[in-house]
């Protein structure tokens, strides 16, 4: 074991860190998005924002790296870095599932609720505003951390087709040069185990105490 | 735009697409069944085991589930090979993904199981059944049916993923790219292509699964219901 080595290992938990932080507030923004779109009255939109999610998640998160690497160059754009490219992949994949979970979310909003904001009077966008957002917020909490640990795995992919230095790469790089892989790749597991398992705990903790109304 | 699409050029390799959809279809058949097996044995001792085991089960699941399968693959497959033992690379990729879904597995199956109701089981201990005959019957059978909607999008999932074993030379459908790209250097038709086969895959594996459940699971198929 070297120290340049453990080093260099930080260093690539330290991009896995940046990637999963754009790819949450991106993939977050634009989910926000599907999800309205998803419960539009407007059939046209709610099918577009459905067809989006269906094909998403039926990709391979490897294909959509492939895809934003290598598309961006052909439409006359100059090709993108390896983490714009991670970036607007893992956004496309993280914002089909977070559409479909948080849409799930709204409309798990007692009707009542929906009733009573519309015998108040309140417009479409005062009712979601005031009375059905903060209610769904509250129920997405915990599927959303727990989408954050699917964010954080999921990076490690971005270290093959767009060849982004994160965790994963540092730590084959490494393995390529001492050929010592449990102790490598076990480090590198740890590091993501450090990461993604309080995140786990947290979200099934949220469960519980947010749920106390249904229970 | 003066990009000019070459389909043609990708397309002009399907004998190599085809192997690869094939590769990619086997391996995702032998960690289905391996991974249900594993995750079943490991639900019913999750559940009923005694207490070291289930922690050993639980540490299992744990770890799976909180670090990437890519990292796992490599762990796994680079591991074996480091202490000299040499494996097919399609035997190691089945292990890889194996091991991955396995955890999976164990956390669905065990929610069906703590959802049959203890009545099940007192009625189950009336009627005489054995342990065996019970876990089989009355608990397993049941509780797969209860969360067989949530085991095949996981299992539809594992194709997608699979893709990643790619990553240590196994050449299915996503392997085969690399050999296409270096040849063609057409790299966005090749995603492209690839896209829509996984799409098409996706929805293969999908309608597997549910005439599969139509097969196992003859109370959906006569009742047109769900337990």
């Amino acid at each position: 074991m070297n120290s340049a080595f453990i080093l260099s290992l930080l260093k690539g938990l330290w991009g896995t860190i940046v990637l999963s932080l754009l790819t949450f507030l991106f993939g977050g923004l634009i989910g926000f998005v599907i999800a309205l779109a998803r419960i539009s009255p407007i059939a046209a939109v709610s099918r577009a924002a459905a067809a989006y999610i269906e094909i998403t998640q039926g990709l391979p998160l490897l294909v959509l790296m492939g895809l934003c690497f290598y598309g961006p160059s052909i439409f006359g754009y100059d090709s993108f870095s390896p983490l714009a490219a991670a970036t607007f992949a893992l956004t496309l994949y993280a914002s089909a599932y977070l559409g479909e979970i948080w849409r799930g979310c709204i409309q798990a909003v007692a009707k009542p609720q929906w009733e009573a904001a519309e015998c108040l009077g309140f417009t479409r966008w005062q009712r979601m505003r005031a009375v059905i957002l903060p209610q769904a917020l509250r129920i997405a909490i915990p599927p959303t951390v727990g989408f954050m640990v699917q964010i954080v795995k999921n990076t490690s992919i971005a270290s093959l087709v767009v060849g982004y230095a994160e965790l994963s790469y540092n730590a084959k790089i490494i393995n390529n040069a001492t050929f010592q892989p449990f102790l490598y790749f076990g480090i590198a597991a740890l590091m993501y185990f450090a990461i993604c398992y309080p995140l786990s705990v947290q979200s099934r903790a949220l469960e519980r105490k947010l749920n106390v109304g249904h229970r | 735009m003066t990009y000019q699409f070459d389909f043609g050029a990708v397309l002009a390799y399907w004998p190599l697409l085809l192997e690869g959809i094939w590769t990619t279809l086997r391996l995702t058949f032998f960690s289905t069944v391996f991974g249900i097996l594993i995750g079943a044995f490991c639900a019913v001792i999750r559940t009923g085991g005694s207490s070291w085991a289930r922690a050993v089960i639980s540490l299992y699941v744990e770890f799976i589930r909180n670090t990437p399968l890519l990292v796992q693959a490599y762990f796994l497959i680079f591991g074996i090979a480091s202490l000299g033992i040499r494996l097919p690379i399609l035997v190691g990729a089945t292990i890889a993904l194996t091991v991955n879904i396995g955890a999976y597995t164990t956390e669905i199956v065990r929610a069906g199981i703590e959802s049959i109701h203890r009545g099940q089981l007192e009625a189950a201990t009336c009627l005489g059944l054995s342990r065996t005959q019970t876990y089989l019957h009355v608990v397993i059978r049941p509780a797969l049916e209860r969360v067989y909607p949530a085991l095949s999008s996981q299992y539809v999932l594992l194709m997608l993923a699979s893709s990643i074993v790619s990553s240590v030379g196994v050449e299915e459908l996503f392997g085969m790219s690399n050999r296409i790209q270096s040849e063609t250097f057409r790299n966005f038709e090749i995603f492209v292509v690839l896209g829509i086969i996984y799409l098409l895959l996706a929805m293969l594996v999908r309608t597997g699964f549910t005439l599969l459940g139509l097969a196992m699971f003859p109370r959906r198929r006569k009742l047109g219901t769900s337990l």
